[in-house]
């Protein structure tokens, strides 16, 4: 039901946009340029995340220090900015008057081309890249550490036999979900692209919609995102290895004793490429943080409210696919990439075809953004529910059915408390993500049901630079604790 | 339960009867905010009306193509003349019959279906604390030996981008696409809108941004930052205008036309300086802030029509890609 429901709002909204076209033609030069760039840089920023995040999880597995747990939160932080806000925060620090070239004292770098694209993205993403692997290494269980020790394995055997396998395994879908991140994205592409030589795909639609409203161009243009994510879904799902570790007896993961440094050098650079624009922020929005207006803070309500019935949402559906994902098959996991591939914007125009002709627009503006939102949160969420569900049910689904454990007491007693800590990291994610999203909200937009990314850019178009940082830092901190409690609260008696 | 029911829909009925009529004007997000103008003007308005002032807000051309004549729009405001050829073909407008004979824009005004309401040029701004020696003129920017540079805004996804590509075509003609690969040159980053470059300016990323030769008036008047200043260019700046017009479609056609000529009231005009930071359409310049009267305006003003806006877009748009894409 939930994958008809995804299908039915990505591929009907589609449809309602396809039936407004009003004529055909071929692509231009122009939006051919689009595509190659946007697959370009896509591939790219996947892979430099993906190849970072390796070592970077890695030393965060293996090391303990104090404000381990707590960095590893705050370098989720990236992920959630609203882009605004993540391009003046990379420019404070990269820019041509950024702190970086004031210390270094040369001038001569700039950020603006493919590697200030490629910068941004590898910005948002290696964080999420990270977290992501580093459930990956947490489901290696520490008994198979301890029977290697014994055997008196070298670093490399580890590596070749615990680790490269899981690697293996979580990397394809990884690099797919950073791959599709890209795909979406176009402000930080146009702008740290240093123009239209940095024009994606995401853009041209954009254009076509707004500036021309041509609607056939619109659907085109979606339809080709479409293909060309469904394209990278297909493979990385196909090529993903399954690797299956006998299940262990959830021990304390181990902490390893050799390549310290190297470990440490690692969370280092992480930390001060991650942190630094964040700080930025900071010292920035702190003077206007107090500035703020009453309205802003109702807005920051309205916001927590929204992401959290999406969180909600996003998890219920997420539970149930990742569930027909493990018990019936594989295929059903692209249902849950459809929406991520499908353009907000897309989603947006044709729930507001559909729904014009029924209702206001502007009484159903936070429902929609609620439901597309939640739709937007199902990826990032599966990714991270699906892989401990199918590691939960190969270690004891035979053990529970024979004890007929079956539905509502299968869930309370075996998924529930062994799942609580990826459920409780994805909804922190999808309520983190949900409070930055602009998304839709712009075509529904009531004015007195503004949401705080909303106030931060009407701030701005009103010139006011210091109480747009003030709400900037206000969303960064609210997402930060949202995110934080989830998280942890996933954490408490769990199980893993 | 059902007495209370019945009690229920007795009282909304009631209350629908006695309602005031409701006025709803679709305006852009900026304009309907806490910091735009938007609200006072309701307030000002509904004074006059007995009636509800109701904004709906977002964007507002691809909102109207949607709805096209089932729109329940009753009055739309914050077009401008780079887009309105295409919504006047909507055909879902009806004439404003107000008197622009006597508007306060450097332009002559006749059309009868889109009333301006404030006015200003799209103009580079700098700070005069940092860059001394602007330039004068579009082709000493072009031609300047010195690294000045320049936030633009994209064509293809902002208002103001798409001035600035009309602005050089006005001055440049056929030489135009010559004259944006001498601009590329000189532009540090394309942004998506006009917040992103003016945030990164104020930042002091760049020598200057492409705005509006009003936006120092903000700065002078709320911050009291005398720094930025807008470039005058002697070749002339593109003139930029926000309009408003009433639909056909609409159940208040008479409360529609009130607003219409409360548009060129003084009391609405008064509000657009420092509400919109822009010129009012029809405000005698003595009854405007000394900020505004003293702004350096250029001499020459470059404008064209909804119909010559609509026959460059296209080939100015894919002379800059092609210029910028060097």
């Amino acid at each position: 039901m939930v994958a008809s429901f995804l299908v039915a709002v990505t591929v009907g909204t589609l449809i309602a946009v396809i039936c407004r076209i009003e004529g055909f033609s071929g692509l231009t030069w122009n939006e051919w340029t689009a595509i190659r760039f946007t697959f370009f840089q896509s591939f790219v920023s996947a892979a430099v995340s993906v190849l970072l995040a390796i070592p970077v999880s890695r030393a965060f597995f293996r090391q303990d220090f104090i404000g381990r747990n707590i960095l590893i939160t705050l370098l989720g932080a990236p992920f959630i900015l609203p882009v605004i806000v993540a391009i003046l925060g990379l420019i404070l620090v990269f820019g041509s008057k950024g702190i970086l070239s004031q210390l270094m004292g040369f001038s001569a770098f700039s950020i603006y081309g493919v590697h200030g694209v490629i910068l941004a993205h590898v910005f948002f993403n290696l964080p999420l890249a990270t977290r992501l692997l580093l459930q990956g290494w947490g489901s290696i269980p520490s008994e198979q550490f301890r029977l290697g020790q014994s055997l008196s394995f070298s670093p490399f055997n580890f590596f070749m036999h615990l680790e490269l396998p899981m690697l293996c395994r979580v990397i394809p879908g990884v690099f797919l979900i950073i791959f599709l991140i890209c795909t979406t994205s176009f402000a930080v592409a146009l702008t740290l692209g240093g123009g239209p030589k940095a024009t994606t795909v995401e853009l041209a639609i954009y254009q076509a919609f707004r500036f021309d409203f041509n609607l056939s161009r619109v659907a085109i243009l979606s339809i080709i995102q479409l293909l060309m994510c469904g394209l990278i879904a297909v493979l990385s799902i196909w090529i993903a290895f399954p690797a299956h570790y006998e299940g262990g007896l959830d021990r304390v993961r181990p902490i390893a004793t050799t390549g310290k440094i190297l470990d440490f050098i690692c969370i280092t650079c992480a930390t001060i490429f991650l942190i630094l624009p964040l700080a930025m922020i900071l010292i920035r929005g702190s003077g206007g943080l107090f500035l703020l207006p009453q309205s802003v803070m109702f807005s920051a309500l309205r916001s927590i409210l929204v992401a959290l019935a999406a969180t909600g949402l996003a998890t219920i559906m997420t539970l149930y696919l990742a569930s027909l994902i493990v018990y019936s098959s594989k295929v059903y996991e692209i249902f849950g990439y459809l929406p991520i591939a499908a353009s907000p914007l897309v989603l947006g125009t044709g729930l507001y075809i559909i729904f014009y002709n029924w209702i206001d627009p502007g009484k159903i503006a936070l429902p929609s953004a609620i439901v597309i939102n939640a739709m937007m949160c199902i990826p990032f969420s599966l990714r991270i529910i699906t892989p401990a569900f199918r590691d939960l049910e190969n270690s004891f689904g035979r053990l529970a059915n024979s004890l007929n454990l079956v539905g509502w007491s299968r869930f309370r007693w075996l998924i529930w408390p062994r799942l609580k800590g990826p459920i409780g990291f994805s909804a922190g994610l999808s309520v983190a993500l949900s409070m930055g999203d602009l998304g839709v909200i712009v075509l529904f937009s009531n004015p007195n049901h503004s949401t705080l990314p909303m106030e931060i850019y009407r701030l701005m178009t009103a010139y006011r630079m210091d109480e747009a940082f003030g709400a900037a830092l206000l969303l960064l901190m609210l997402s930060i604790s949202l995110f934080w409690i989830f998280d942890k609260g996933g954490r408490i008696n769990a199980i893993t | 339960m059902k007495i209370l029911l019945s009690i229920f829909f007795t009282l909304v009925a009631a209350s629908t009867a006695f309602a005031k009529p409701t006025l709803t004007v679709y305006a852009p997000d900026y304009f309907t905010s806490e910091w735009g103008p938007g609200p006072k003007i309701k307030q000002a308005f509904e004074k006059i009306c007995d009636c509800d002032l109701f904004y709906v807000s977002g964007d507002l051309m691809p909102r109207l193509m949607i709805e096209g004549k089932r729109t329940k729009a009753d009055v739309v405001i914050g077009l401008n003349t780079d887009v309105t050829f295409k919504a006047r073909k909507l055909g879902i407008f009806e004439a404003h019959e107000q008197d622009t004979s006597s508007l306060s824009i450097p332009i002559k005004w006749d059309d009868k279906i889109f009333l301006p309401f404030d006015w200003s040029h799209t103009a580079f701004i700098y700070d005069n604390t940092k860059l001394k020696n602007p330039p004068k003129s579009f082709n000493e920017l072009l031609n300047s030996k010195d690294d000045i540079k320049v936030i633009i805004q994209d064509p293809r996804t902002s208002i103001s981008g798409l001035a600035l590509v009309l602005w050089v075509k006005s001055i440049y003609g056929s030489k135009s696409e010559e004259a944006f690969t001498k601009l590329a040159s000189k532009v540090l980053t394309v942004t998506k809108g006009w917040s992103e470059s003016y945030g990164m300016f104020t930042q002091g990323e760049a020598d200057m941004v492409l705005s509006y030769t009003t936006s120092p008036a903000y700065h002078i008047i709320a911050e009291n930052d005398k720094s930025k200043s807008a470039a005058i260019f002697s070749e002339g700046h593109y003139f930029f205008t926000e309009l408003a017009a009433m639909t056909n479609s609409s159940k208040e056609p008479e409360l529609a036309k009130e607003f219409m000529s409360f548009i060129l009231s003084e009391t609405f005009q008064r509000m657009i300086p420092t509400g919109n930071w822009s010129f009012p359409s029809k405000l005698d310049r003595n009854k405007l802030p000394d900020e505004f009267v003293n702004l350096p305006m250029p001499k020459k003003v470059l404008f064209y029509t909804e119909e010559e806006a609509q026959k460059y877009r296209d080939i100015v748009i894919q002379e800059w890609l092609t210029a910028f894409q060097k």
